[in-house]
């Protein structure tokens, strides 16, 4: 329960789709398994469903929209995840709140959670209008995610662009949906191209997983289970290394183990001229 | 060239798209980052060969000046093939079109969004700005 040192993180990526809500809802829930105290606040307030993807849909009676208003306190708009009481969750209001929410506002209701939490996740609209920058102008850091698509790695480099000018630092990168096997092929951007041309650290690889999708469906983050998934370990090492703990990250670009891989291989060493 | 592409090459087949995927997007990063709009960057490119003119004939028909982008930096980039040291600087505002070395003249560079100001120039290649002194010399 510190104050003063929340960190205040805003996790976003220009592009919709490419897995802001679910590394928000997963990261969540892997830092209240570490023992943090973790606020999570859904500023996407046109197309909100962080609470659907925490499960926790039915267990909404006030927004952040009542919290500003002061019809209510925080407490009691603030919903606890059952398994795991460490993690909260702020609701977004009505789609209209966009109309009239200002970037002090947002910075209002990020302060409020930081004086009861050690992170304040923020999860981002898509895009970069003014509901993207009323999340950044009251976020201190920020999870730039991307798939290792053309379309989601240009967006994501105008996002980096105006954080740059919004001084939110650092700014970290999380490559999801990634497929080992058309990576190795080079059939897809490599770990490296992406992390060299956004130039930004990478926090972590989570690859494409079907149990994404099934964890969805339940509103049960993969974040939840003993003996997670892949993605789900993925997202447990995010929130590990966002502690500070050093887990090594393995790039698939580099392990050769395609077909078209295997045979260069072969070729290499029965010719040995390569 | 790395061992799929040479592999690929004796296949003659395509490059795979993972490499097509990182070419492409450094060039229109390039563009977004610098956030030039096609016309500006065309006119600039007439001017910045039509003052090159003056001192030194150039190959116009294989002169290149395009936007390269690395590390978020972006620079502008001119190769433009030198056929003939010009005895006297024609007067500015002519131009003309008239064989030998290669000028590789890396233009500016800029960080992000801002081109031009005070920035550093970009190890790659000596930096030289298009304004030269006038011509004082007789
Ligand atoms: N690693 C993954 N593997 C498989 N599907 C994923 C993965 N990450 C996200 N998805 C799917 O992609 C879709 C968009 O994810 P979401 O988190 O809602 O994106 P955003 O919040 O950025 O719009 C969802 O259907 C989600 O289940
Ligand atoms: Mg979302």
């Amino acid at each position: 329960m510190t104050t003063a040192s929340a960190r205040i993180i805003l996790i976003c990526s220009g592009k919709g789709g490419v897995g802001k809500t679910t590394l928000t809802a997963n990261l969540g829930i892997a830092l209240a398994r570490l023992g943090k105290t973790v606020a999570v606040l859904d500023a996407d307030f046109g197309l909100r469903n962080l609470d659907l993807l925490l499960g926790l849909e039915n267990r909404i009676i006030y927004t952040a929209q009542e919290v500003l208003a002061e019809t209510c306190r925080l407490d009691q708009a603030l919903v606890k995840h059952k398994q795991q009481p460490n993690l909260a969750l702020l609701p977004a209001g009505n789609p209209r709140m966009l109309e009239w929410l200002t970037p002090e506002d947002m910075q209002t209701i990020a302060g409020l959670l930081a004086e009861r939490s050690d992170y304040v996740l923020i999860d981002a609209p898509a895009g970069i209008e003014q509901g993207f920058k009323n999340a950044a102008a009251a976020s201190k850091e920020a999870i730039v995610i991307t798939t290792p698509e053309v379309s989601a790695v240009r967006d994501a480099d105008r996002v980096i662009g105006l954080l740059a000018t919004m001084d939110v630092r650092p700014v970290q990168l999380v490559l999801n949906r990634v497929r080992p096997k058309m990576m190795a092929n080079q059939e897809m951007l490599a770990v490296d191209d992406v992390t060299d041309i956004l130039a930004l650290p990478l926090l972590g690889l989570v690859q494409e997983d079907e149990r994404v999708i099934v964890s969805t469906n339940r509103g049960e983050p993969l974040t939840l289970e003993a003996n997670p998934s892949p993605a789900g370990q993925a997202y447990l090492n995010i929130a590990r290394r966002l502690c500070g703990d050093e887990i090594p990250l393995i790039d698939p670009s580099k392990k050769r183990h395609g077909l078209r891989a295997r045979l260069i291989n072969k070729l290499r060493k029965t010719t040995g001229l390569f | 060239m790395t061992v799929l592409d040479f592999i690929n090459h004796l296949l003659r087949r395509q490059k795979p798209s993972g490499t097509m995927a990182r070419q492409r997007l450094q060039l229109v990063l390039a563009h977004d980052r610098s956030d030039l709009n096609p016309e500006l960057l065309d006119q600039m490119r007439r001017e910045i060969l039509e003052v090159v003119q003056r001192y030194v004939e150039i190959d116009i028909e294989s002169c290149d000046v395009s936007l390269e982008t690395e590390d978020r930096v972006t620079a502008l980039l001119a190769n433009l093939p030198i056929k003939r040291t010009r005895e006297f600087p024609l007067p500015s505002g002519s131009s003309a079109f008239g064989g030998g070395p290669s000028a590789r003249i890396a233009v500016a560079s800029a960080e992000t969004n801002v081109i031009g100001g005070p920035s550093p120039s970009p190890a790659t290649a000596p930096a030289e700005t298009g304004e030269s002194p006038a011509a004082s010399q007789p």
